[in-house]
Formats: structure tokens, sequence, C-alpha cells
């Protein structure tokens, strides 16, 4: 069963298209890491899957129909915005995002808080419940906001660079999360990342997005000077050493 | 002496809470959105509204409310676009001032009306005044209760509201239409320069006091009723000015706020049941 499709789409603003004419299928329950350059349309394939950016041409299909928004099938962890953190405690911030789109005024019922807490203690962040946001760590406030994702009991996980600012070590326990999460669950991520190697233990399969298009497959056969070459229109050098992958422009060396 | 055995001062008391609830309700999602700075310039928008409803002969109060509303939907509308021109709020702060100054110069008693439009005038408030500020108070706190759901998540997660399918743009343009509501019966007790005092005050001070989102709400209105309240009081004792008393109690419960013993206080006590 594919969660999602995406046929013969260019995706973008209207009159600048980032991604032309791509294709790509991800099937439920795999975990995929979704890589490549800044602005090469990481962000932009991640707001298409949730509707916010109709396609300017093809489809993009989630569990069968047009990406839409509002689906409640998807969980979303947007990229850090840089603004501060309110000063609201993290049960207060949960609640807000349930049932937001009906007007009235917030409810905090037994039934939500209960709800709240049993995805925070999913990803271990049952103490942060009466913390302030504002209060939390790097890793902390990403533990809450994946608890968050998990809410609605998604069945896709989009999360946009969601390691973004953490030390290896916290990267490597949020990967870790994710990927129990994804297995526990059966659910499908797409996951945006900057480095390869830090989703190496997690991913089933890896997206590469450059110059317009976009390559999807093993690790094995996607991350090879060969592939990304092609896709990036550029001499592309991938170097695998004790166990890590190190992708660089052969034009630098 | 007895406060209560004056007309003037039971008008000012009621006016004073109507304004304070309003104020301090809108105020709380104000801070929260980080949109205080809105809040002061729709009332140097207003005060142009105000002369210029004099001028046509116009209760000020109907002339601020179209000003601020109409002011506050079209910020909303240009959006972080207006956000990040400071510039050219303030010039069209500046101009607004200017242009309420050209208007109330055509009349006589100048100096006193732009005196109370711009400090206030709580203690003279009428009967229509105030039947009109019961109006806009029921009005804003109807819009607020309608829109409370959206606008919080809007402004606590804007990306993550508008992939979950919140009109995040339209929640936003709503809101700063209530603002303009809320600065306009606020400006009714501490004049259009003052506004911040009562809009802005006890929400920062709330905040800082409580990180639940419903206690920090009615430790908001609470702190805005005690303000004005209190200030009009004391102006009666001390026949100093009301705005004075208002804008310095305002400050001084902020100030409060930053003293640490206080806050430890209150966060360690954070389950008090009267909260």
């Amino acid at each position: 069963m594919t969660s999602v499709c995406v046929a013969a789409a260019t995706l973008g603003h209207a009159g600048r298209p980032v991604l032309t004419d791509i294709d790509l299928c991800l099937e439920q329950g795999e975990f995929v890491g979704l890589l490549g350059p800044n602005g090469a349309g990481k962000t932009t394939l991640l707001r298409s899957l949730l509707g916010l950016l109709p396609p300017l041409a093809g489809r993009v299909e989630v569990f069968g129909l047009p990406a839409r928004r509002g689906n409640s099938h998807i969980g979303y962890l947007p990229q850090t915005s840089a603004g501060p953190l309110p000063r609201l405690q993290v049960m207060d911030v949960l609640a807000a995002s349930l049932s937001a789109h009906r007007w009235g005024l917030p409810r905090h019922d037994t039934a939500a808080r209960v709800s709240i807490r049993q995805a925070l203690a999913r990803v271990g962040a049952d103490v942060l419940a009466e913390r302030p946001l504002s209060a939390l760590s790097g890793g902390e406030r990403q533990r809450v906001l994946i608890a968050q994702a998990l809410l609605g009991k998604p069945r896709l996980l989009l999360l946009d660079e969601p390691l973004a600012g953490l030390d290896p070590r916290h990267q490597a326990d949020i990967v870790a999360l994710l990927r129990e999460v994804q297995q526990v669950l059966g659910i499908t991520v797409l996951c945006s990342a900057h480095d390869i190697n830090v989703l190496l233990p997690a991913m089933d399969r890896v997206l590469f997005v450059a110059g317009g298009g976009v390559a999807l497959g093993p690790v094995a056969q996607i991350a090879t000077g060969q592939v990304l070459s092609r896709l990036y229109g550029a001499p592309i050098d991938v170097v695998r050493a004790g166990g890590h992958i190190f992708v660089s422009s052969a034009a630098a060396a | 002496m007895n406060p209560f055995a004056y007309d003037f001062m039971v008008h000012a008391y009621v006016a004073a809470a109507i304004v304070a609830v309003m104020a301090g309700a809108t105020g709380y999602m104000l801070v929260l959105r980080g949109q205080s700075f809105a809040g002061h310039a729709l009332g140097h928008v207003g005060f142009a509204g105000a002369t210029g409803a004099l001028l046509l002969g116009w209760p000020p109060l109907a002339g601020l409310v179209a000003v601020t509303v109409a002011g506050g939907l079209l910020m909303g509308l240009l959006g972080e676009r207006l956000a990040e021109r400071d510039v050219g709020i303030g010039l069209v702060l500046a101009a607004s001032l200017g242009l309420g100054l050209l208007f109330i110069g055509f009349f006589a008693s100048s100096a006193t009306r732009a005196t109370a439009l711009l400090f206030g005038n709580v203690l003279g408030v009428s009967a229509e005044t105030l039947l009109a500020l019961l109006v806009v108070g029921i009005a804003t706190m109807a819009g607020l209760a309608v829109l409370a759901r959206p606008l919080l998540f809007a402004s606590l997660q804007p990306e993550l509201a508008a992939a979950r399918g919140v009109p995040v743009r339209l929640v936003g343009v709503l809101f700063l239409g209530l603002v303009g509501l809320a600065v306009a019966g606020a400006a009714q007790v501490v004049g259009v320069l003052l506004v911040f005092s009562l809009l802005v005050g006890p929400a920062a001070a709330a905040q800082r006091l409580s990180t639940t989102l419903y206690v920090g709400v009615f430790l908001c209105v609470g702190l805005a009723l005690a303000e004005a309240l209190g200030g009009i009081t004391l102006a009666f004792y001390t026949d100093w000015p009301a705005s004075f008393w208002i804008t310095t109690l305002g400050a001084g419960a902020y100030a409060v706020t930053w003293s640490k013993g206080l806050s430890v206080l209150f966060f360690k006590k954070k389950r008090l049941s009267f909260l």
C-alpha cells in the first residue's frame, strides 16, 4: 500500500517551480530520509504533501486522495522558527492545537489531557507537561513537538529538519525515538535532514532532492557519485569511510 | 469622603471596569502574539479618528472605533510586510497625531479637548458614553470568545495551524480588528497615548507570573481591573490625574513581577486552588 504518491508533478510557487516533473511513491510503514542542499525543495515537497502548496502540474496524493490542508492522517513537525517561544506550559500549548480549526473557546477537557499525557509518555517527555515551552532545551522541545505530531494518531509523519540545532548525541536520540515510534505504530515517516549519516540507522530508503529533480531508493543505490552527479547536474564525490558517508562537490576538491 | 456618592465616580468605575476586562483579555493574546506595538500604534491612529469625529459633530468614541478597527484590519491585511517596517509605522503614527492636531485646531478650547483625548478623561464619562462602551466591550468579548481557539493555536504555532486547516491569516486580521475595539475603549479611560499601559502592562505581568493559559488570562484581567479601579480611587483622594495613577500602577505591577522572590513564590504555589 502506498501512503504518498507524486506523479508527473511540478511543485513550487506560481511562476517559480522548485521541483519539475517529479515522480515518487512512498510505501506505508517505511522511514524515508529527505536530503538535499538548501533551497533544493525539501520544504516545498513537505508543504505540497500538506496541501499548503497546490501542485503547479501533475498529481500529489496522500493515501489515495489529492493532498489537502487539515488532513488528520498527517502529523507534521515544522522547521523550528526563529522567534521567541511562548512562556506557556507544554500541556496548554498542545491542548491549544486540538480541534483548533473550530471556533469557540479553547477546551481543556480531561480526555484531551489524557491523550496529551499519553503522547508525551510515548516520547519520554511526560515530566515536561507543566514546564513552559520557552524553558525547554532543544532536544526536549523536539520530543514535545514529536508527541504533538503524534496526537491525532496519524499514519504519515512529515518532519522538517527536526535535528537542526541539536548536538550529535541528541540528534541520535531523536532519530532512535522516531525509528521506534515509526515501527511500533507502523506509520510512514518522511524526515528531512542536513546530514545523511545521522539518519543511516533509521532509514529504509533515501530521497535526494536537487537540481529540480528527485532520486528515491535504498541508500546504497542512491548515495553514489554517479546518481548524485546526475541529479545535482555537477560532479559529486561520495566517499564511504568508517560507516560514514561523505557527499561533496568534486569540483571543489 | 465616599467616592460612590458622586455620579461621575460611579461612571468612572463602571467605565474602567468594562475597559479593564476587554483590554486585559485582548491584551493577553496581543502579548502572546508579540504584537504589543500594534496596540500602541492603533491608539495613535485613533487620535485622528476621534478628532475627525469631533469636527464632524460626532461623538469622539464613534470616530475612535471606526478608525482603530479599520486600522487594525488594514494592519492585519498588510501582515508581515508591515511588521518589518518600523520606520513606516512610526511615520504613520506621527502623521496621525499631526492630523489629529490639525482637526482639533479648529476648536476654541482645543488644548483641553486634546489633553482629554491624548491622556484620557475617565472622570468625565457621560451616561451615553458608558452605554457605548458597554456595547463595544460586549462586542469585543463576544468576538474573542468565537475567535479564541483558532487564534490561540495560530498564535502559538502558525505553520502547524496552517497545515491543520486553520485560516491563520483571516484569524490574525479579525483579531487586530478586535484589538482596534479594545484600543478605542481603553482610550476612553487612559487616552490614546497611554493605551499601552492597560492593554500590554497587565498581560506582560501576568505572563511572567503564570505559564498556565487560563490562570494567566484571569490574572491579566484581574490586574487590569485592580490597576484601573485602584488608579481612579487614588485619583479621587489625591486629586492627581487618574491616568497618572493607572499607568504608574501598571508599570509598578510589571516591575514587581521582575523581583525574583515573587516569581518563585508564584511558580511554587502555582496549584493554588483559588487561581
